[in-house]
């Protein structure tokens, strides 16, 4: 057991992989002789060579297409889109091929790629630059996404990400690279399309995935300390999405609060309160919550930046608002 | 010649008769194919009125002679990737008709289980992987197949490589750029060919492209081009063989321009009344399919009889595939999920319409 | 060491507010001592201490509102002092006095997490609940209720806009598991009070219709007394009702009362026209038990006893003291007790039992100059009476134009107990009376 970065995570989960499995190759944007935009890809290019870890141009409909079509033909493409925002010159080589290739051709063959991409905001990029598009390829069948929140989260998933056999998304988060944390020796792989109950707590369920389940994480700290026993859900799989563990956790707490980095109107937490307002129902002692960036172009600004974002501190309001709504009595977890 | 594309309209070495040194029993075979493409595609028409196949339904008719030329200069471990006109590449990628005309109408036979339709057709044994409803949307995957080729194998002339397949509209798109320019840096096996008929649905070349003349449109990235006459089967499979070969053994991309017409509408539902009556004459007139047939039977290759024959036979081919996809059933509701993930994972929707998120009990 | 609690101090109440401290800290306290003045939902009571000792500290300054159970100051044994802070949150509500069945849990003080925009829990009130539009419970409420047979519309909702939460069928659950009855009964043995009907379907406040606070603007915080006259008459005001009007000949009224204060000579008590109102009423309810009726969810209660309320005007809300018996009581003592109830009310002094259990209401607004209103229903009685002044105005008697005192009276009913001739009938037989006065003291 190690306690490493986010970042290392992923680069190790790379490096292991690539040296396990030949078929495994690296595309993108400044991956080799930069060694990546946020240094994943460092040292890879030295180890594995050109082919296998290949710089591309800056076209990515084109090299997202062309891990299309070599995953295809049996390779296990490991792409890098710069950001998540990058992604939109290649939604139709995602949604339209990639997402569809298997199913549309009555499952003659697989297309085991892997697109790693960091989404957020907060480090005044402005508008262009700080988005969470997640729910776009959420949305999709045909895709699974991931989002890992912890460094051992981040090995494990992306480890099964790149031995899956479909298109897999994976979500890392400009917040979480330097974040630390302890990840197990040896091999590690995540069970894509499970959520986990990271904390686990009785008052109160806070649902997160990637930066929001760390803030949740911290958040649940602070409330133990009051008295109120947080459950913080790790959303984990966003495609698929594991309802039944959401829901078991409300049957559980009967309160639900879900902390997304996304914009609030058709985000995640809208697909999360309205599985929760289904599935545990008779559970419910208060509306579920979400608490969600501002619908708004992020600001360059500092100021206006940080206020539109999701935080910890909106996080408590919210949970306290919950609570009050419920009379919850502090210190008497049922 | 890197840089540089040859001007002028590549046909078969001797004008006069471009048959010349050709077997017999290849020619015959080209005309059967050819002839198969125009009943399978006629028949394909008749049965969208039908209301047989749904969808959009685009025909290679009078595309004949290209579609036989390339799949001619096609090698059987060769990767094939088109656009949506895809049915007369299926057959001569040795798809059978029957599985074919299924997919068309959607039935479990089809060669995709009917998920795919007209415009998708796949076949992963005979490396036809795939017509794609996206217009570009093939050449990436494309481009990224011969990545492979080229992880996969060395170079050589028994190398594999990739020819993709598009229509002259696609020259416009981003993506053909961005995938020319791929193959270009990084070397790949691959021909890209442009089905020039002159029509972007009803939007002629000369009005959508900067440089109409669509084989030079490689320079940018040193892709050597070529323009063919699509309504000659030989010209076509000689200049595809030349790029294919330059490709399997010097990995260099090369960019193939065939000039044909289209003799319908965009897809079955076009009348093309943006031609004069005229021009649809004109059209007819160089069908490439009689022609063809003139030149053989002038050749002494066929007679009247034995074309008569091949027609016929071909006419009973196309019934019984239309027989066979009638016969075969509609997919059946549980297999709507059967291809959901490649990789089961739990959690995976399976969910019907009105279904509830979570089986009723769940917490039980 | 002991924890002084804010006490439970009516029916209705949930939460409580310290009025004033009258002990300072180190105070000798001695059992019975007045520590406080604690201001409730409807008056200020008095907070007596309970042991002897020495007031260590005070938890809560005055005008906080805390809920019932919450600590509000701890008193030392004499002569102790470990300077220990007040009991954990927990301990405290375990020693809270149990609240019945209907109340809701106390609730400590949120602690430091909890001070960002806490949503006061408002309190609520047992008893008949009429049901307003339709119950809001949470779903997990309805859940709970359904398997264990508990009857919501009898429950009081504690949560945002009057929801029926967890923790108020909580407690009844455990009851149940303990065998007491869950339902309350309807009173049927007695006077219905008239707390709040907080339960069933109180009339959610929009957000929409919550006013925004600009520039120009000042928020000023509820008091108790303001905030459950809000839900209560909010609550009322979802009940279907309707209104009577008529107009009384005030002459003789008026005559009758000057002469009888004429008589009393300078040291009597003046008799109001009020008082007056209050034993016409109650003689004319003990003639038409249906209208001294309430509504009782599934049943309509008939009251036996007459009790009318008399609506007192506050500085910041409105209190209902109740005469009880007037129909058995005569003038000038019935107007004795309510000159007494309305001061004691206006000085936030009435115990609860004595704005509890009115059978009638009486509004007047007379003495202001209106000429002529409608009062909201106090549920769950049936109706209120709406007094308007007494004014002159022209008529036509046996054909000729006359000047003639007049009053105007409006009858609110809830249409779910009444229809409109039984209430009719009521009000001309009152109109009859206070237009033949004589009758009204015979």
């Amino acid at each position: 057991m190690a306690e490493i970065t986010y970042r290392q995570a992923l680069h190790d989960a790379l490096r292991e992989e690539m040296t396990l499995d030949p078929s495994v190759i690296l595309l993108g944007e400044e991956i080799g002789i930069f060694e990546g935009s946020y240094k994943i890809t460092a040292g890879l290019l030295a180890e594995f060579g050109p082919e296998r870890v290949r710089d591309t141009p800056i076209a990515e409909e084109g090299f997202v297409g062309a891990a299309v079509g070599a995953a295809m033909l049996g390779m296990r493409p490991v792409v890098e889109i710069m950001t998540i925002n990058f992604s939109l010159l290649a939604i139709d080589q995602i949604v339209n091929h990639a997402a569809k290739i298997y199913g549309m051709f009555g499952g003659q063959t697989a297309v085991p790629m892997v697109i790693r991409t960091p989404g957020g905001g907060g480090q005044q990029l402005a508008a262009t630059h700080s988005q969470n598009l997640e729910v776009w390829y959420a949305h999709v069948p045909g895709l699974k996404v991931v989002a890992p929140a912890t460094p051992r989260d981040a090995k494990a998933m992306l480890t099964a990400a790149i031995r899956d056999d479909d298109p897999v998304i994976v979500l890392e988060n400009l917040a979480l690279y330097n974040t630390k944390g302890e990840v197990p020796d040896g091999e590690q792989v995540a069970t894509i399309g499970r959520a986990q109950v990271i904390k686990p707590g009785t008052d109160i369920t806070v649902v997160g995935y990637s930066r929001s389940a760390v803030i949740a994480l911290d958040v649940a700290a602070r409330f133990e300390s009051e008295g109120v026993s947080v459950e913080v859900v790790d959303l984990a799989s966003l495609r698929p999405l594991d309802r039944e563990t959401i829901c078991r956790s409300v049957s559980k707490t009967g309160r639900a609060v879900v902390l997304e980095d996304d914009w609030l109107t058709y985000g995640i937490g809208a697909e999360v309160a309205a599985s929760i307002a289904e599935g545990a129902f008779d559970y419910l002692d208060a509306p579920v919550r979400r608490v969600a960036a501002a619908e708004i172009p992020l600001p360059y600004a500092k100021s206006l930046e940080r206020i539109a974002l999701p935080d910890a501190d909106v996080l408590v309001r919210v949970i306290n608002e919950v609570l009050d709504a419920t009379r919850f009595t502090r210190g008497e977890s049922r | 010649m890197p840089g540089r594309a040859r001007g002028s309209v590549k046909r078969a070495a001797a004008a006069a008769n471009p048959t010349a040194g050709e077997p017999p029993e290849v020619l015959i075979d080209y005309y059967r194919r050819m002839a198969l493409i125009r009943e399978f595609e006629t028949r394909a028409g008749e049965m969208y009125t039908k209301a047989k196949i749904g969808g959009y339904c685009h025909l290679n008719l009078g595309e004949e002679a290209t579609v036989v030329g390339l799949m001619a200069a096609l090698r059987p471990t060769d990767y094939l990737f088109t656009n949506y006109r895809d049915h007369g590449y299926a057959l001569c990628r040795g798809m059978e008709p029957g599985p074919v005309m299924a997919e068309l109408f959607g039935r479990v036979d089809g060669v995709s289980g009917g998920r795919g339709g007209s415009m998708h057709l796949f076949d992963v044994k005979r490396r036809m992987l795939g017509g794609y409803g996206i217009v570009g949307g093939q050449l990436p995957p494309a481009t990224g197949a011969a990545l492979a080729l080229t992880l996969q194998g060395e170079a050589g002339p028994d190398a594999d490589a990739v020819m993709c397949q598009m229509g002259d509209g696609t020259t416009n798109i981003g993506a053909f750029h961005e995938s020319l320019n791929l193959a270009a840096i990084w070397h790949l096996p691959i021909v890209y060919v442009v089905i020039n008929n002159g029509l972007g649905m009803a939007t002629t070349v000369e009005h959508a492209a900067g440089e109409p003349e669509l084989y030079k449109r490689g320079c940018s990235y040193r892709i050597p081009g070529e323009r063919a006459d699509g309504n000659d089967v030989i010209a076509v499979r000689e200049a595809a063989t030349a790029m294919l070969q330059r490709a399997r053994t010097e990995r260099k991309p090369g960019l193939l321009e065939t000039m044909s017409v289209r003799l319908r509408g965009h897809s079955v539902v076009d009348p093309a009344r943006y031609r004069s009556r005229e021009e649809t004459a004109e059209l007819r007139s160089r069908d490439p399919l009689p022609a063809f047939r003139e030149q053989l039977i002038g050749a002494g290759v066929l007679d009247a009889e034995a074309a008569h024959a091949i027609d016929s036979a071909v006419e009973r081919t196309v019934a019984d595939a239309v027989a066979f996809a009638d016969a075969s059933p509609e997919p059946a509701p549980d297999e709507l999920f059967s291809y959901a993930y490649a990789t089961e994972v739990p959690n995976t929707p399976r969910a019907m319409p009105g279904d509830p998120v979570l089986p009723v009990g769940w917490d039980d | 060491m002991t924890d002084v609690l804010m006490p439970r101090l009516s029916d209705t109440m949930t939460e409580g507010s310290i009025g004033q401290w009258l002990k300072s800290e180190n105070d000798e306290v001695r059992r019975g001592d007045v520590l406080a003045e604690i201001e409730t939902d409807k008056a200020v009571m008095d907070l007596e201490s309970y042991s002897d000792g020495v007031l260590q500290k005070i938890l809560v300054p005055p005008g906080q509102v805390v809920p019932i159970g919450e600590p509000i100051a701890v008193i030392a044994d004499a002569g102790a002092d470990d300077g220990s802070p007040a009991a954990p949150s927990a301990t405290a509500a375990a020693a809270a006095p149990a609240a019945p069945a209907t109340a809701a849990a106390p609730t400590p003080a949120a602690p430091t997490l909890a001070a960002s925009g806490a949503v006061p829990a408002s309190g609520g009130s047992a008893g008949a609940a009429p049901e307003a539009v339709r119950l809001k419970a949470s779903p997990v409420v309805r859940s709970l209720a359904r398997t264990h047979d508990i009857d919501l519309s009898t429950v009081t909702g504690t949560g945002p806009g009057g929801r029926i939460i967890r923790v108020d069928v909580d407690r009844l659950i455990a009851d149940s598991a303990a065998s007491t009855k869950i339902t309350e009964p309807v009173g049927t043995a007695g006077p219905v009070p008239a707390g709040p009907a907080a339960t069933a379907g109180a009339v959610p406040v929009a957000a929409a219709q919550v006013g925004a606070v600009g520039d120009d603007d000042e928020q000023l915080p509820l008091s108790n007394i303001r905030r459950i006259t809000a839900r209560r008459l909010t609550e009322a005001f979802a009940v279907p009702q309707f209104y009577l009007t008529t107009l009384v000949d005030a002459g003789p009224l008026t005559d009758f009362r000057a002469q009888i204060n004429a008589g009393l000579g300078a040291d009597g008590v003046k008799i109001s026209v009020t008082d007056l109102l209050i034993r016409a009423c109650a003689v004319t309810l003990r003639a038409h038990p249906e209208v001294n009726s309430s509504f009782g969810e599934d049943s309509i209660i008939r009251h036996h006893r007459v009790h009318v309320g008399v609506a007192v005007a506050l500085p910041d809300g409105l209190i209902v003291p109740v005469v009880r018996d007037p129909d058995r009581k005569s003038v000038s003592q019935i107007s004795t007790e309510a000159k007494d109830l309305a001061t004691r009310a206006r000085d936030g002094r009435l115990k609860p039992d004595e704005f509890a259990g009115g059978t009638f209401t009486i509004s007047n607004l007379g003495m202001f100059g209106i000429d002529n209103f409608t009062a909201v229903l106090n549920p769950p009685e049936a109706a209120i009476l709406a007094v308007g002044a007494t004014t002159e105005q022209t008529a036509v008697a046996d054909g000729e134009i006359v000047v003639r005192k007049v009053m105007k009276l409006t009858l609110t009913v809830d249409h779910r107990v009444l229809d409109g001739a039984t209430g009719a009938t009521f009000l001309a037989d009152l109109t009859s009376l206070l237009q033949n006065p004589l009758r009204i003291v015979v």
